[in-house]
C-alpha cells in the first residue's frame, strides 16, 4: 500500500531515514495493522482494510495510509496492512497500537463499531477480541494469548507488524545497516567466519551449515558466481517461507546481498513458487525499491560491486527444492537433479559456483551480522543455534505458524502454544492426542513418548524424524497411520522426478503395498516388503526427494506397527477410517430375508432362513462389498450391528 | 473466408511473438516465456510450442520436455474458470477429498476429464498453496476461499453459471 521510493538512499543516511520514519510515526496517535497475508486476504481483509480507513474518515479522524517521513504534522491513525501474521484460523486480524489490541474474525460490518468504540472512545469491543477455546476468557491482545506469548518470534519480528511495501519502514527497524556493515566493514572471508560461528544451519531440510557452504563458494576461483534464494516451498502443510516473502520481503534481499558479498556472488536468483501470488509481487515490488534506493544494481550500496537480483516464478515441480534441480530449472530446463558432487557451490547454474539458500536461512543473515554470532547463539541447542518456524496445524486449538528457539519441546509447540488437542467432533481433549508428522512428507513421526524431546536438528534425526521445513500436522486418535503414510507417499511418488529407477518405481512400489493394506489385501509379509524396500529407495535414490520419501512410512509403521497388524492380520483399520476394513452389518428391521445377499457372498459369511433377518459372520467376512450391492432394500451397513 | 482466417492465425501469433520479444528470445527463459504464453492461451498450443522452439533456435523435443515436466503447464484447453483444491497435508485431513468429489459430481466430470464439455470450468487439485490456517481451501481464478465446506464449493460453481448465463460479464 506505501508508495515507492524512487530516491537513491545513500547508506549513510539510513539513520537518518530510521529517524524521519520513527518522528513521523509518532507524531500519529495510533498504528493499525490490517492483516494482508493470503489467508487473512482470503476472509476478505481487503476489504475490512478499505472499510476501516472509509469509516475512519468519515468519523473525522484524520487517516494516514501512506506514511510520508518528512511530514511530522500527525493524524488520528496510520492503517497499513502487513504480512502474515501466523494466526489465521482467527483471520483477518486488526492490531491496534499503543493500545496493544487484537482484533480476530473482524468483518467489514464489524469496522463502524471498532472506530466508534475503541477509536472515539478508547473503549474495548470485546466480542472481536479472541476467546480462549479451552477456557472461554476474551484475552486483549498478543501479550496475553498463548499462542502468542509462548513464542519467540526473531525472524518473524517483524513480519505482520511492518508494513511490507514500505521500504523506509523496514528501513526504521534496523534494516540494511548489516548489508552496509558486510560491504564496507567486513571481508568476505570475515562475514563467512561470522556466519559459521553463529552455528546458522540450513533451514530448508538438510541443515547444512550455512557458513561452511559460503565458504566453499567462496573458495571457487570464478569471476562468476550465483546465489539463489529458493523459495520453492512444496512440502504440503508448510507454509513460513511464503510468510516471511510475503511480510518481510526486504530480510530476504538484505540476506542475499550479505551472501553476494561473502560468497563474491554479482548476480542473484529469487526462485518463488507460483503457488504464491502474493510473495511474487511483493518480492517484485521490495526487488525494485531496493534497486531504486540504490541498495541493489551496478554499484550496490556506493560499494562499488554489482549485485543484480532476479525474481523467477516455479513451474509446478516439488523436486526444483533440491539445489541442483532448482539450478537446472533457472537455466530453463526440466527441474531434474543430477549426481553430486561436485557440489552446486562449486558447479551451479551455467557451470559457475552457485549457493542455494533457503528463504529462512537467508532471513536470519543480517540478524547474525548486525548482532553478532554470540548473540545469535545464546538461542538454540549447541547443534542448533537460532529459532526455528513451524507451521502448525491439523487437530490442535490454535493453528498457525509460529516460531520457538530450537531445543523447545513438542509439548510447548503443541499445548502451550497450540492450545491443545481437538478430539474428533473438534473439542478441545488433550488425551486424544496421538502423534505428530513433522517436516513433511520427508519427516517423521513424533508420539506421546517423544513431547519432551528438544526438538532440535540433531536430537530429532537420532529418533528417525527430521526438523525439515519445520511442517508440523497434528493428528488425534481419529487419524488412521496407513491413510497418512499413504498421503504423504502419493505426494512423493506424483512429485518424483523419473530421472532415478529407485524412486521412479521404488515410490509407486510402496504406494501399492500401502494400498493393498487399505484394501484389506495385506499380510504380514507386505509389511516386511514395505519396510525393506523403504531401506532400499533411501538408500539408493539419487537426490533428497527420493532418500527421504520412504521417511514417514518408515516411521510410522515402527511407531505404530500394532496398528498396521490390525489391518493386515485381523482385516481391521482401528480408527474406521479404512472403509474396505469397516465391518459390514445387517439392518434386521429393513432385511426382508430375500437370501439375495447369501447367495453373493463369496465366503459364505452370510446366514438366516428365508424371509427372515439375516446376519453376517464378522469372522468370515471379507469385506468386499458384494452384498451391499446385491440388497434391494439397502439393508447391509457399514459398521458394526 | 480464406483472408479471415489467415488474420485470425496471424493475431493468434502476435501475442506469442509479443512474449518472446519480453523475454529477449532467451532460451534459458523458456519456462517465464512457457507461462506468459500459457496465461496468454490458457494451455500450450501444440503449434504455438513449436513456434516458441523455432524462435528460440532449440529442439521442438526440448520444448514439449519442459512443458510436460511441470505441473502447471497445460497440453489441453482448460476452462474459462479453473477451480484448484488444494490437498496439502492440512487441506487433506479436513476433507479436500470430499470438495472434490462434490465438485466432480456438481460439475458432472466423470472418468479422468478435468475440464467441463462447455470449456466452463476446469477441477485441478493442487499440492499445498500454503494457507494450511483455513483448510480445507479452493481456488478459483485468484480468488482464495477457505474453511470451505462442500455446499459452499457447489455454491460458487451455481453462482458462476448463473452469472454467466446472465451478463457473461465475469
Amino acid at each position: 500500500m506505501a508508495r515507492s521510493n524512487a530516491a537513491i538512499i545513500p547508506p549513510g543516511e539510513l539513520e537518518a531515514v530510521a529517524t524521519a520514519y520513527a518522528e513521523a510515526s509518532a507524531s500519529i496517535a495510533r498504528r493499525v495493522v490490517v492483516c494482508g497475508g493470503t489467508g487473512c486476504i482470503a476472509n476478505g481483509s481487503l476489504k475490512v482494510y478499505e472499510a476501516l480507513v472509509a469509516a475512519l474518515a468519515a468519523a473525522g479522524q484524520e487517516v494516514v495510509v501512506d506514511l510520508d517521513i518528512h511530514d511530522c504534522s500527525g493524524a488520528a491513525a496510520h492503517v497499513s496492512t502487513s504480512g502474515c501474521q501466523g494466526f489465521c484460523q482467527v483471520g483477518p486480524l486488526v492490531t491496534i497500537e499503543p493500545d496493544g489490541i487484537l482484533y480476530t474474525h473482524v468483518k467489514g460490518a464489524d469496522v463502524e463499531e471498532i472506530v466508534s468504540r475503541t477509536f472515539v472512545r478508547g473503549g474495548l469491543v470485546e466480542r472481536l477480541l479472541y476467546r480462549d477455546p479451552v477456557s472461554g476468557e476474551r484475552k486483549r491482545g498478543k501479550r496475553d494469548i498463548g499462542f502468542y506469548a509462548k513464542q519467540e518470534r526473531r525472524v518473524m519480528a517483524e513480519c505482520g507488524s511492518i508494513d511490507p511495501e514500505d521500504l523506509n519502514e523496514y528501513i526504521a527497524r534496523g534494516g540494511y545497516r548489516a548489508a552496509r556493515k558486510a560491504l564496507f566493514d567486513l571481508s568476505p572471508a570475515q562475514i563467512c567466519a561470522v556466519v559459521k560461528d553463529s552455528g546458522l544451519r540450513g533451514r530448508g531440510g538438510a541443515g547444512f551449515p550455512t557458513g561452511r557452504k559460503w565458504e566453499l563458494a567462496l573458495r571457487q576461483a570464478s569471476p562468476e558466481k550465483y546465489i539463489i534464494c529458493n523459495g520453492d516451498e512444496g512440502d504440503p502443510g508448510a507454509f513460513m517461507d511464503r510468510s516471511v516473502l510475503e511480510g518481510n520481503p526486504h530480510s530476504v534481499i538484505e540476506g542475499m546481498l550479505i551472501g553476494a558479498r561473502a560468497t563474491g556472488a554479482g548476480v542473484g536468483y529469487v526462485y518463488v513458487r507460483a503457488e504464491y501470488p502474493l510473495a511474487v509481487q511483493r518480492v517484485r515490488k521490495a526487488v525494485a525499491d531496493a534497486e531504486a534506493a540504490g541498495f541493489l544494481g551496478a554499484d550496490s550500496m556506493g560499494s562499488g560491486t554489482a549485485f543484480e537480483l532476479r525474481v523467477m516464478e516455479g513451474a509446478g515441480a516439488f523436486v526444483c527444492g533440491e539445489a541442483s534441480a532448482m539450478v537446472s530449472s533457472i537455466m530453463g530446463n526440466r527441474g531434474m537433479p543430477r549426481p553430486k558432487p561436485p557440489r552446486t557451490a562449486e558447479q551451479g547454474l551455467w557451470g559457475k559456483p552457485t549457493v542455494v539458500n533457503n528463504v529462512e536461512t537467508l532471513a536470519q543473515v543480517a540478524l547474525i551480522i548486525d548482532k553478532g554470532a554470540a548473540e545469535y547463539r545464546s538461542l538454540g541447542t549447541a547443534g542448533s543455534s537460532g529459532t526455528k518456524t513451524y507451521a502448525l496445524t491439523g487437530h490442535v486449538a490454535n493453528t498457525g505458524l509460529i516460531e520457538v528457539p530450537f531445543g523447545a519441546t513438542l509439548r510447548r509447540v503443541v499445548f502451550d502454544i497450540g492450545g491443545g488437542i481437538l478430539d474428533r467432533d473438534g473439542r478441545p481433549d488433550d488425551a486424544a492426542f496421538k502423534a505428530v508428522q513433522i517436516g513433511g512428507p520427508s519427516g517423521g513421526c513424533l508420539t506421546a513418548e517423544h513431547l519432551d524431546v528438544p526438538m532440535d536438528f540433531d536430537s530429532l534425526g537420532d529418533i528417525g524424524a527430521m526438523v525439515g521445513s519445520g511442517g508440523l500436522v497434528v493428528m488425534n486418535d481419529s487419524t488412521c497411520m496407513v491413510q497418512m503414510a499413504r498421503f504423504f507417499m502419493q505426494f512423493t511418488q506424483r512429485e518424483s522426478c523419473g530421472k532415478c529407477v529407485p524412486c521412479r518405481e521404488g515410490t509407486q512400489q510402496i504406494l501399492a503395498l500401502l494400498d493393498d493394506v487399505i484394501a484389506g489385501n495385506g499380510t504380514l509379509e507386505s509389511l516386511g516388503l514395505l519396510e525393506a524396500l523403504c531401506e532400499n529407495v533411501a538408500d539408493s535414490s539419487l537426490c533428497g526427494l527420493g532418500a527421504s520419501a520412504p521417511a514417514p512410512v518408515l516411521s510410522m509403521l515402527r511407531q505404530f506397527r500394532s496398528e498396521y497388524e490390525a489391518h493386515v492380520v485381523d482385516k481391521r483399520c482401528p480408527t474406521g477410517q479404512c472403509s474396505a476394513l469397516v465391518p459390514l452389518s445387517i439392518d434386521a428391521a429393513a432385511c426382508k430375508g430375500c437370501t439375495a445377499c447369501a447367495r453373493k457372498c463369496p465366503v459364505g459369511a452370510i446366514s438366516g432362513a428365508p424371509k427372515q433377518a439375516h446376519a453376517i459372520d464378522a469372522q468370515k467376512c471379507i469385506k468386499c462389498g458384494a452384498c451391499v450391492a446385491a440388497c434391494k432394500f439397502d439393508a447391509i451397513k457399514k459398521g458394526a450391528a | 473466408m480464406l483472408t479471415l482466417s489467415v488474420f485470425a492465425e496471424a493475431r493468434r501469433f502476435e501475442a506469442v511473438v509479443a512474449v518472446l520479444d519480453r523475454y529477449d528470445r532467451d532460451p534459458s527463459r523458456l519456462i517465464p516465456i512457457l507461462q506468459a504464453v500459457q496465461d496468454e492461451y490458457r494451455y500450450l498450443p501444440e503449434e504455438i510450442m513449436t513456434y516458441v522452439a523455432t524462435a528460440l533456435d532449440i529442439s521442438p523435443a526440448k520444448v514439449y520436455g519442459v512443458a510436460t515436466f511441470y505441473g502447471h503447464f497445460s497440453l489441453e484447453p482448460k476452462g474459462k474458470h479453473v477451480i484448484k483444491v488444494c490437498d496439502g497435508t492440512a487441506c487433506h485431513v479436513k476433507g479436500s477429498g470430499d470438495l472434490v468429489e462434490a465438485l466432480r459430481a456438481e460439475l458432472r466430470l466423470e472418468g479422468k476429464a478435468k475440464t467441463t464439455p462447455d470449456m466452463l470450468f476446469t477441477l485441478e487439485t493442487v499440492s499445498c498453496l500454503g494457507a494450511c490456517g483455513l483448510a480445507p481451501v479452493l481456488v478459483v481464478g485468484e480468488d482464495v476461499h477457505g474453511l470451505v465446506g462442500k455446499d459452499e464449493a457447489v455454491r460458487l460453481v451455481k453462482e458462476i453459471r448463473r452469472k454467466e448465463a446472465g451478463d457473461g460479464s465475469i
